[in-house]
């Protein structure tokens, strides 16, 4: 695995996993596992990745993460690989 | 600790080591001397489900407790003798630790998903605050007994996620519902039956709350709106008022990437110091009129801002990407003093009993950094598998902790 796409699996499991939960079954944060992203399209978790959700505590991360890594991690949450 | 009672600890934990050892599991490692706890505290290693078991005297590690589950997001309380610590894990675990044993003595998982607990004023319940499903439950601090079971059930169908859950005096707990806006505070003297009172329209998405060390006040952070709700618990038929309304008004937030925490908020003298959100500012209150009286610009987003316990240091950490920081400030002057670099990802800093050192988690560096207050140098740094909070006993006789 590239060390960039390690960087980014190290990220998810600890910093999103600080609302999302470790094991991503959620927290304040709703869950990100394959099933809970289910019918949800790439683009769309891309762009809320990268935009946030306003209202909500979801930040947006452009200023930390370009469109390759937002949608290395749309396609990562949506694998599941992490069991 | 009197002989008798010294030895019937001893001859307990030697009887259930012999016992583990008659089944073939490895010997319990039960202290031999006799110690006392008021120096011992926990360092949770998140992604292991480890407990390290270490001592501020020495500076050193003294073993680890195992098997605790999803520990990402742990917190714990201690017992009022301070021997046994209440761990509250992510994944609704609720764990019973003997830290004089170094063995898990009670273990239930009560909710599929949690954030934090307390423990009642009389050392007799444990209270747990989840987030699936919504509520709070109540357990015997002796045996895990579930003893309540609190929905937080704010409108026909619709359960709260709970946050900020608090001990108070008078025999209460104390916690606020993130969807609904409201405060709840349960009075559990007769802990089967618990009494609910119900403070509605306390702003929008509190996210995080705690009392002040001297017990009076109960103040939530809101994240829907700029403010702070703060509740009297002397008066709680008052009701809940507005601080701080409307700090950031007028300027676009910057991103929060980790939320800020309140518990352990530092009252250092007449003040109270915490993070702002969406500024990257430590602000300053006064803790008799609940006026803001100055803002520190500090390096990021501050999660933790811990006062040293006589007062004079405040300490920060922030969230990412300036997670490697931590900034020392002077109450006194008001002034930044240090910028540290303790490590890559701090998640959490706690204060010895009387604050001549301060022990500093760095996760993705898997160290804990333990630094002098005084001449702000590091003294120690001991290996921890990514070690996220650290836990002194001192807070077991601290109410709000």
């Amino acid at each position: 695995m590239p060390a960039r796409h390690l960087e980014l699996r190290h990220l998810v499991e600890h910093d999103c996993g600080s609302c999302h939960g470790m094991t991503l079954a959620g927290g304040l944060g709703p869950p990100l596992t394959p099933s809970a992203l289910e019918g949800k399209p790439l683009e769309y978790i891309e762009a809320m990745i990268l935009r946030g959700r306003p209202g909500s505590a979801m930040p947006a991360w452009d200023a930390m993460l370009s469109e390759d890594d937002a949608r290395w991690i749309a396609r990562y949450l949506k694998a599941g690989t992490r069991k | 600790m009197n002989g008798t009672a010294r030895h019937r600890i001893l001859r307990g934990c030697r009887a259930l080591a012999l016992a583990a050892s008659m089944l073939g599991a490895p010997a319990l490692a039960c202290t031999d001397a006799p110690r006392g706890t008021g120096d011992l505290g926990l360092i949770v290693e998140r992604a292991a489900g480890r407990l390290q078991l270490v001592e501020t005297t020495g500076l050193t590690a003294l073993g680890a407790i195992d098997g605790l589950g999803d520990l990402s997001h742990a917190s714990l309380v201690y017992s009022r003798d301070a021997r046994y610590a209440f761990v509250f894990g992510r994944d609704g675990g609720l764990t019973k630790v003997d830290l004089l044993c170094r063995r898990i003595e009670a273990r239930v998982l009560q909710a599929g998903n949690s954030i934090g607990g307390a423990i009642s004023q009389d050392g007799r319940l444990v209270a747990v605050a989840n987030y699936a499903p919504g509520g709070v439950k109540v357990f015997s601090s002796d045996t895990l007994e579930l003893l309540a079971d609190i929905p937080a059930e704010y409108e026909p169908g619709k359960r709260a996620k709970v946050v900020g859950l608090e001990d108070a005096t008078d025999g209460r707990f104390v916690f606020s519902l993130f969807e609904a806006g409201e405060i709840w505070v349960a009075d559990v003297r007769e802990p089967r039956a618990p009494r609910i009172t119900r403070l509605r329209n306390i702003g929008a998405q509190p996210y995080d709350a705690l009392v002040t060390p001297d017990g009076r006040w109960y103040i939530a952070g809101l994240f829907g709106e700029d403010g702070l709700a703060l509740l009297d618990l002397w008066e709680p038929e008052k009701g809940v008022r507005r601080i701080l309304d409307g700090y950031g008004r007028g300027q676009e937030p910057l991103p929060v990437y980790k939320m800020p925490h309140l518990e352990g908020w530092a009252i250092a003298g007449r003040h109270a110091w915490l993070p702002a959100i969406g500024r990257h500012e430590v602000l300053v209150v006064d803790a008799d009129t609940w006026q803001e009286v100055a803002r520190i610009p500090v390096a990021g987003q501050p999660v933790f801002v811990m006062a040293r316990p006589d007062g004079r240091q405040v300490w920060v950490n922030f969230a990412l990407p300036h997670n490697d920081v931590v900034q020392v400030i002077d109450t006194h002057t008001r002034a930044l003093v240090e910028t540290l670099h303790p490590g890559k990802a701090v998640l959490h800093l706690e204060f010895t009993p009387r604050g001549e050192a301060v022990w500093i988690s760095a996760r993705d560096d898997d160290k804990v950094v333990v630094y002098d207050t005084a001449t702000l140098a590091p003294r120690a740094t001991l290996p921890a598998d990514k070690p996220s909070g650290i836990f002194f006993t001192s807070r077991a006789g601290r109410i709000g902790l």
